[in-house]
C-alpha cells in the first residue's frame, strides 16, 4: 500500500512539473513570468518564493478542504494564500532587501497568481495534504525551472551576465531589444515553441 | 493639471498595464479569442479598476496609514476586491440586465485578475494623491482595454496564416503581444517622461 502511494505522488509530480507545466503547457502566472526574468537572481527568488507559498498554502488548503464551505471557497482561498504572501514579502524585505525592491509590487502580486488558485481549485480541495504537496511541489519547481530559463536568456543576452557576473566579455554590448518589454514576449512565445517541440517529440517516442 | 494629462496618456499608451507591466496576462491571452467577449471584458475590468482604486485608496490613507497596518495591505486590498466585484455582479444583474450580458459574465473572472490588484499595489507604492490615482486608474483601464480588443483584432487575422505548428494558439498569442508591445514602445516619445 505504501509503495502504490508513493509511485501515485511521484506521478502527481512528474505530472505536473512536466505535462502540466504552468507556464509552456497551461500558459498560466505568465504575468510575473514576464516582469521579473531581467536578471537571474530577481527570477530564482521569485520561483522560490512561489513555491513556497504554493506549497504552504495548498497543504493547508488540503487538511481544511472537509470544512471549507463550497460557496465561499475562492474567497477563503485568497485569505489563506495573501496570509503566506505577507509572511515571503516580510522575509524578502528584511532578508534580501535589494531583490525585494527590484520585485516590487509583483511579490504582492503572487496572491492573484493563476498557478496558485489554480492548483487551490484544481487539485487541493479534492486530494489528500500529501498528494497536494507533491503536486504543488511539482507545479512550484517546474514554474521556477521555467523563470529561470527565461531570465537565463535575456540577462545573457541583454546583459551579457549571469546572476550578475559577465560571461561573455566585455565585448558583448548587450541586445537591448530582449530588455525591454516587448522582448520578453519574444523569448517566452519561444521558449514555448521549444517546449512544444520536445514534448511532441517525447510522448511520439513514448506511444511507438 | 498637466500632471494629470501627462499621467493619463502614460498609463493608456507608453507604459500600458498589459504590455508593459505584464498585468491580467492570463485573461489577455484567454478571453482575447473575438474581440466582442474582448470588449466586455475590457469594459467589466475598467469599471472594477476605477471603483477598487478608489476605495482601496480612501481605505489605505484613512485607515491603514493612521494605525500602522500598512502591511495588511495586501489582505485588505484583495477582500475588498473580492466583495467589490461580487456587489457590483448583483447590481448589475438586478438594475442593467442589458450590460449583465455584455459584460456581467466576466465579473466573477476579474477577482483574480492580477491587473486589479497590481494597479492597487502600484498606486500605493508612487504615492500619487487622490486625483492622480482616478487619472492613473482610468487610464490603465482604458489602455488595458485597448490592448486586449486590439490583441482580438489581431487573432482573427490568424485565421487566414498558419503560424509554425508547435507555437500553438497560446505561443503566437504572445509573440503578437511582442509585436504589440514594440509598437506601443514607440510612443515613449510622445511624452517627456
Amino acid at each position: 500500500m505504501g509503495k502504490i502511494a508513493k509511485s501515485k505522488g511521484v506521478s502527481y509530480f512528474i505530472e505536473s512539473l512536466w505535462y502540466n507545466n504552468a507556464t509552456f503547457s497551461m500558459v498560466l502566472g505568465i504575468c510575473s513570468a514576464l516582469a521579473v526574468t531581467t536578471n537571474l537572481l530577481n527570477a530564482m527568488v521569485m520561483g522560490i518564493s512561489v513555491t513556497v507559498v504554493l506549497l504552504i498554502s495548498s497543504t493547508v488548503i488540503s487538511l481544511l478542504r472537509s470544512i471549507i464551505p463550497e460557496r465561499v471557497r475562492i474567497i477563503t482561498f485568497m485569505l489563506i494564500i495573501s496570509t503566506f504572501v505577507i509572511m515571503v514579502d516580510f522575509i524578502l524585505k528584511i532578508y534580501l532587501p535589494p531583490v525585494s525592491k527590484a520585485l516590487g509590487p509583483y511579490v504582492g502580486l503572487i496572491i492573484t497568481n493563476c498557478i496558485l488558485m489554480g492548483r487551490a481549485e484544481a487539485f487541493a480541495i479534492k486530494q489528500p495534504p500529501y498528494y497536494s504537496f507533491m503536486d504543488s511541489l511539482g507545479s512550484g519547481l517546474g514554474y521556477t525551472l521555467s523563470i529561470m530559463v527565461l531570465a537565463a536568456v535575456r540577462e545573457l543576452l541583454g546583459a551579457g551576465s549571469l546572476f550578475g557576473f559577465q560571461v561573455l566579455g566585455e565585448s558583448w554590448e548587450g541586445w537591448g531589444l530582449v530588455m525591454i518589454p516587448s522582448g520578453a514576449f519574444f523569448v517566452l512565445g519561444f521558449y514555448i515553441m521549444f517546449a512544444n517541440m520536445i514534448q511532441r517529440r517525447f510522448i511520439n517516442r513514448e506511444t511507438k | 493639471m498637466k500632471m494629470l494629462i501627462l499621467i493619463f496618456f502614460a498609463s493608456v499608451l507608453t507604459n500600458n498595464i498589459a504590455l508593459t507591466y505584464f498585468l491580467g496576462m492570463c485573461p489577455f491571452i484567454a478571453i482575447s479569442k473575438n474581440t466582442k467577449a474582448a470588449s466586455g471584458m475590457g469594459m467589466a475590468v475598467t469599471y472594477v479598476m476605477v471603483i477598487t482604486a478608489i476605495v482601496n485608496y480612501t481605505i489605505y490613507t484613512f485607515i491603514l496609514v493612521p494605525m500602522g497596518l500598512e502591511y495588511l495591505a495586501f489582505l485588505i486590498f484583495i477582500i475588498v476586491i473580492a466583495g467589490i466585484v461580487q456587489i457590483l455582479e448583483m447590481l448589475v444583474e438586478r438594475f442593467f440586465p442589458v450590460l449583465y450580458v455584455s459584460f456581467g459574465i466576466f465579473l466573477p473572472l476579474i477577482t483574480v485578475n492580477c491587473a486589479i490588484l497590481g494597479l492597487s499595489l502600484f498606486m500605493i507604492l508612487r504615492d500619487y494623491s487622490f486625483m492622480q490615482m482616478i487619472f492613473y486608474s482610468l487610464g490603465s483601464g482604458l489602455g488595458w482595454w485597448l490592448a486586449i480588443v486590439a490583441m482580438a483584432g489581431l487573432r482573427r487575422m490568424l485565421m487566414l496564416s498558419e503560424p509554425l505548428e508547435s507555437l500553438g494558439d497560446a505561443g503566437i498569442t504572445v509573440i503578437l503581444a511582442g509585436f504589440m508591445a514594440l509598437s506601443f514602445f514607440g510612443f515613449s516619445g510622445i511624452l517627456p517622461v
